[in-house]
C-alpha cells in the first residue's frame, strides 16, 4: 500500500488555489452521466449532497435515520470557528491554522489543516445565506464568544444549538435537491459493505431497515461521511446509533485506517448516574467561558457540600497550572488534569468521579439574567437530568469520551486509499491531528462537504467513464451474499447474553485500558482480552426476531461486531505509538510536570493501518508529518 | 441505585405493540422492576427490552438516538401525553423521578394517520422532510454568498427566527393535535425563514407550498386548540400558526404566476 498526500507544491497560502486550478472539471452536460453515492446526512454528508447536486452529478443520499435532520452533528452545542476577525482581536488564516495544528500537537496534515482556515470563512458566509440564525449584536452583526485553546474570540454559535441550526441550513440545502430529484434520499437504509470492483469503489450494499432487504447501489464514487467511533466505548456523548460499521467495512476492504487510537475525551459531561446509564451528555465547552472549575483542596472535604467549602479551601486547578488559558485550556488537558484530581482523591460527586463548575462569580459579576442568556437552555438541561439546579449549586462534571480524532486515512483530495472512495467529516483522520479544538468539528465537516468534495470528486469523476454502471456484477454478488449470511449468523447464535451487556463490557475494557491514560501493561492486557470477548460475542449473543422486518436488536448487534473489532486496532494503534500527543496520554511518556511528552524523531507520522485478513496483523504504513509552517515545540497553555 | 438522589421503583407497563405497518396492534403488559429514578424513560425501556431479550422474546421497538433532546427521534404518547409529563422536554428527557412507584404507565406511539406506525412505537414521520422539500429553505447555492456580516439581521429577528428554529421535527406537534395537524411544525419553519431578510425573496411561495403539502399529506387543519405548543418540546408558540396564516394569505393575494425559467424549487 503506498500513501501518497497528494499535498499539492508550492507556498501552503497558495496550495488550494493551485490544486483547485489544477483539478479537471467535468463539462456540465457531462455531470449527469455520474452517480455518486453518499453515505450520512450529518454536517459532512448533506452539505456534500447538496453541492453535488446543484453541480448537477446524480446523488444518492443513504440515511439510517427516518430523517435526514437526525444525523448526530445536531447535538453540537457550541459554536464554530472561523477566522473572520469581526472582533479586530489578531485572528487571521494564518492564526487559526497553527492554533489547530498546536491544539492537535502537531500530528496532523499541514496542507489540510491551512486550508480548513481558508474555508472557515467562506462557511459562515454561506450558513448565514442559507438562513442560519446565528447569534447577533444589537447593531445586526454577527456576535462571537472564546473557545478552549484560544485566545481569539472567532466562535460564531446559535444560542447552545449550533450544531442544530448547521445541520439544518445544510439539510434544508439537500432537501430543496431532493425536491427537484437531483438527490435521491434513502432513509432507514444502513450501509453493510462496500463493494470494490477493478480495485476501485463501485457502490455499497444497504439493508433496507423497515422490510430486511439487503440491496446494492452502484456509483462512479463513493462518499463515507457516517461520523466517528467513540461509541466503541459503549458510554459517550455519541447518540446510541453512532457506530462505525461504514468505515470498519471499509477498512477491510481495503482503505487504510490513520490514527486509530487518537480519542477525543470532552472535560466537560454531566457524570454517570448509575448503572442503567445508556449514554453520557455533554455541557457545551462554552460554560468554561464564565465557569470556574474547582476541586477541595484537601479529601477530607469532599462530602462537604460545596458551599460550605470556603475559597481557601478550593483548588482552581486549570487556574492553578494553566494561568494564561486558565479553565480555556484545551480538552485533553483539561480532562487529564481532572482525571489527575480525582485520582487524588479530591473528586466530588458519586464514586468520587466529578469536579465542579462553578458560575458563582460570574453570576455576582454579569447577573443571573446574563448567564441565563448565554447557557439557559444548557443549564435546563442539566438541571433536568440531574434534578439540581446549576444557577445555585456547582456544576459537577466528569471527562467523557466525545470525538475520534482518527479515522480512514485520505489524501489531500479527501479520498481512500481506495480509488473512487471519499470520506468526509469525523470518519477521516485529516484536520485534528491527536487532539481536536472546540467548535473545530463543524468547520471541518462543513468545509470538507461544501468546498472540498465538489472539487475533488470532479477531478476524480473527470478521469472515469460515465454512463450506467451496473450493480449485479459478481463483486456486488459476493458482498451481498456476505452481509446476507452476516444477518443470519446474528440472528442463529441464540445464546445467553444481550448484545448490550457484551458491549459494556467492551466499553469498560476500552475505558481502562485505552481511555484518558494508557500504559503498555494494560494495553497488551487489552490486546488479550478483546479477541476473547469477541469469541464470547460470536458463541454466546441472543439476537431474537427475524431478518424481514424493523429488528433494533439485529442491528445494534452487527455495530457491536464491528466495534470488537475496531477496538483491537485502537488498542494496537495506542500500543505501538509510544510517546504521548493530544488525546493519547501514554502515562510511561511525560514531563516531570505530568504533561504529554512527545518523540517527534520517532512518532511525527500518520499510522496508517492495513487489513491483511482476519488471522493475520494488520500492516503498519506511515506517512510522514512535515512541518514547515510551524514550529515543532512542546504544546504550553502556561 | 448510584445517582444522588437515585430510589428504585417498580413499575406496570401497558406498551403498543405492532409487528408491521399492516399488523393488528394490542397492549402488552410489562414489569419494570428495580428502576432508578435517575434513569430516563427511555432507559427504563432499555432495562425491560434487556430482560425481553434475554428470554428471546423480540424486544419493544421505539426511535430513539441522542438522547439529549435535539435529533427529535423519540416519539412516545406516555400516559396519553405526547412526551410524556415534563413540559418542555422530549421523551427522552423525561426521567422516572416525574412518576410515583408502583404506577402504571400506558405506552403507546404518536397516532396520525400521517404518520403510519412502522413496528410497535416506531412511526414513520417522513411526511415532514417532504414538507420541508417543497419550500423549507432558502436557496443558497453553495458559492455565492457575500460577506456574512453585509447581512444586518436585528436582534429581535433573530432571536424570533431561532426561538422558532429550535423546532426538531418530533411531531409531537401532530401526535397531540386532535385534527393530526402539522401546521406548528409547517408554522415554525415558515416563522424562521420569514423573519430574516435573506428569507424574504422566496416568502410567498414557500408559504404556499409548504400549506398544500401539509394537506397532501394527510395532515389535518388547525382549529387553534392550542395542544401542539403543550405537547412541543422546545416551547414553540402558537403565535407562528398565526404568522403563518398572515403570510398564506398576503401570499395568495399578491403571489404573481411563475414564468419558466424562474430558477429551480
Amino acid at each position: 500500500m503506498e500513501l501518497n498526500s497528494r499535498t499539492p507544491a508550492g507556498p501552503i497560502e497558495q496550495q488550494w488555489d493551485r490544486a483547485r486550478f489544477e483539478y479537471k472539471l467535468v463539462n456540465p452536460a457531462n455531470k449527469r452521466k455520474y452517480d455518486v453515492i453518499v453515505v450520512g446526512a450529518g454536517l459532512a454528508g448533506a452539505s456534500a449532497a447538496a453541492t453535488l447536486a446543484e453541480l448537477g452529478y446524480n446523488v444518492h443520499c443513504f440515511v439510517y435515520h427516518d430523517s435526514p435532520r437526525r444525523a448526530h452533528s445536531i447535538a453540537a452545542q457550541g459554536g464554530i470557528n472561523a477566522a473572520k476577525n469581526y472582533q479586530n482581536d489578531g485572528d487571521s488564516v494564518r492564526r487559526l491554522f497553527y492554533d489547530t495544528v498546536k491544539g492537535g500537537d502537531f500530528r496532523a496534515r499541514e496542507s489540510n489543516v491551512y486550508r480548513l482556515a481558508q474555508n472557515s470563512v467562506n462557511i459562515i458566509d454561506q450558513a448565514v445565506a442559507q438562513g442560519v440564525p446565528f447569534a447577533r449584536e444589537y447593531g445586526g452583526l454577527l456576535a462571537n464568544r472564546s473557545f478552549g485553546g484560544a485566545q481569539v474570540s472567532r466562535t460564531f454559535y446559535a444560542r447552545g444549538q449550533t450544531g442544530q441550526q448547521l445541520l439544518l441550513g445544510a439539510y434544508q440545502q439537500m432537501m430543496r435537491m431532493v425536491g427537484t430529484g437531483q438527490v435521491k434520499l434513502h432513509t432507514m437504509h444502513e450501509m453493510l459493505d462496500l463493494v470494490v470492483e477493478d480495485g476501485v469503489a463501485r457502490g455499497i450494499v444497504v439493508r433496507d431497515m423497515r422490510t430486511g432487504e439487503i440491496r446494492s447501489h452502484s456509483a462512479h464514487a463513493v462518499v463515507l461521511c457516517t461520523g466517528g467511533y467513540g461509541n466503541v466505548f459503549y458510554l459517550s456523548t455519541n447518540a446510541k446509533y453512532s457506530n462505525a460499521t461504514a468505515i470498519w467495512r471499509a477498512y477491510k476492504r481495503g482503505a487504510a485506517f490513520g490514527n486509530p487510537c487518537f480519542t477525543q475525551i470532552h472535560p466537560t459531561c454531566i457524570p454517570q448516574s448509575g448503572e442503567h446509564q445508556s449514554k453520557l451528555v455533554l455541557m457545551s465547552e462554552s460554560l468554561r467561558n464564565d465557569g470556574r472549575v474547582w476541586v477541595p483542596k484537601r479529601k477530607e472535604d469532599c462530602a462537604k457540600a460545596p458551599d460550605q467549602i470556603p475559597e481557601q479551601d478550593r483548588d482552581y486547578y486549570l487556574e492553578r497550572r494553566y494561568p494564561s488559558f486558565g479553565n480555556l485550556a484545551p480538552r485533553d488537558i483539561a480532562s487529564r488534569a481532572a482525571k489527575v484530581v480525582c485520582d487524588e482523591g479530591r473528586g466530588v460527586g458519586p464514586g468520587g468521579l466529578g469536579v465542579y463548575l462553578d458560575f458563582a462569580d460570574a453570576i455576582k459579576r454579569l447577573g443571573e439574567e446574563k448567564i441565563r442568556e448565554r447557557y439557559g437552555n444548557l443549564f435546563d438541561m442539566y438541571a433536568n437530568i440531574t434534578g439540581e439546579n446549576p444557577y445555585k449549586v456547582p456544576m459537577r462534571i466528569y471527562p467523557a469520551v466525545h470525538y475520534t480524532m482518527g479515522g480512514l486515512w485520505v489524501d489531500y483530495d479527501l479520498q481512500s486509499t481506495i480509488p473512487g472512495l471519499f470520506v468526509a467529516g469525523e470518519a477521516n483522520f485529516s484536520d485534528h491531528g491527536a487532539n481536536r479544538l472546540g467548535a473545530s468539528a463543524l468547520m471541518q465537516g462543513l468545509s470538507d462537504g461544501y468546498f472540498i468534495l465538489p472539487y475533488t470528486i470532479g477531478n476524480y469523476l473527470a478521469g472515469v467513464k460515465g454512463g450506467p454502471i451496473a450493480n449485479t456484477g459478481a463483486a456486488f454478488k459476493a458482498v451481498e451474499a456476505e452481509v446476507d449470511g452476516r444477518m443470519k449468523r446474528l440472528l442463529s447464535i441464540n445464546g445467553k447474553r444481550t448484545p448490550d451487556s457484551i458491549h459494556k463490557e467492551l466499553g469498560r475494557l476500552m475505558w481502562e485500558k485505552c481511555g484518558m491514560e494508557r500504559t503498555r501493561e494494560g494495553l497488551t492486557e487489552a490486546l488479550a482480552e478483546i479477541p476473547k470477548l469477541r469469541e464470547e460475542f460470536w458463541h454466546n449473543v441472543r439476537v431474537p426476531g427475524s431478518e424481514n422486518d424493523l429488528n433494533q436488536a439485529l442491528e445494534k448487534a452487527g455495530r457491536i461486531a464491528d466495534f470488537l473489532e475496531l477496538g483491537e486496532l485502537m488498542v494496537r494503534d495506542a500500543l505501538h505509538r509510544e510517546e504521548s500527543c493530544g488525546g493519547h496520554f501514554r502515562a510511561e511518556y511525560q514531563t516531570e510536570e505530568g504533561e504529554a511528552l512527545r518523540d517527534d524523531e520517532k512518532f511525527a507520522y500518520v499510522a496508517a493501518w492495513e487489513y491483511r485478513g482476519d488471522d493475520q496483523a494488520p500492516a503498519l504504513h506511515k506517512e510522514p508529518l512535515v512541518f514547515e509552517n510551524v514550529k515543532l515545540a512542546q504544546r504550553s497553555y502556561k | 441505585m448510584g445517582g444522588i438522589n437515585g430510589r428504585a421503583m417498580n413499575l406496570t407497563l401497558k406498551v403498543w405493540r405492532q409487528a408491521g405497518p399492516g399488523a393488528e396492534g394490542r397492549f402488552e403488559t410489562y414489569q419494570a422492576e428495580g428502576i432508578s429514578s435517575d434513569a430516563s424513560f427511555l432507559e427504563m425501556l432499555d432495562v425491560v427490552n434487556e430482560g425481553l431479550i434475554e428470554q428471546g422474546d423480540e424486544p419493544i421497538a421505539f426511535s430513539h438516538d441522542c438522547r439529549e433532546g435535539i435529533c427529535g427521534s423519540c416519539a412516545l404518547m406516555i400516559n396519553g401525553v405526547a412526551h410524556g409529563p415534563v413540559k418542555g422536554a422530549a421523551t427522552c428527557q423525561v426521567h422516572m423521578r416525574s412518576f410515583g412507584d408502583g404506577e402504571q404507565i400506558t405506552v403507546e406511539p404518536w397516532r396520525a394517520s400521517a404518520f403510519p406506525v412502522v413496528k410497535d412505537l416506531v412511526v414513520d414521520r417522513t411526511a415532514l422532510d417532504r414538507i420541508i422539500q417543497v419550500g423549507g429553505f432558502i436557496s443558497a447555492p453553495t458559492g455565492g454568498a457575500r460577506d456574512a456580516n453585509e447581512i444586518l439581521v436585528a436582534k429581535p429577528d433573530a432571536d424570533e427566527a431561532m426561538d422558532a428554529a429550535a423546532c426538531i421535527g418530533c411531531g409531537a406537534c401532530v401526535a397531540a393535535c386532535p385534527n393530526g395537524s402539522a401546521s406548528l411544525f409547517t408554522s415554525a419553519k415558515v416563522t424562521h425563514l420569514g423573519m430574516l431578510p435573506q428569507g424574504q425573496p422566496e416568502r410567498s411561495r414557500r408559504v404556499v407550498a409548504m400549506v398544500a403539502q401539509m394537506d397532501e399529506e394527510g395532515f389535518g387543519g388547525c382549529s387553534l386548540f392550542g395542544e401542539c405548543q403543550e405537547a412541543c418540546p422546545k416551547l414553540i408558540s402558537i403565535d407562528t400558526i398565526n404568522r403563518m396564516h398572515h403570510d398564506y394569505l398576503r401570499a395568495v393575494l399578491t403571489l404573481r404566476p411563475e414564468r419558466s425559467g424562474a430558477g429551480e424549487g
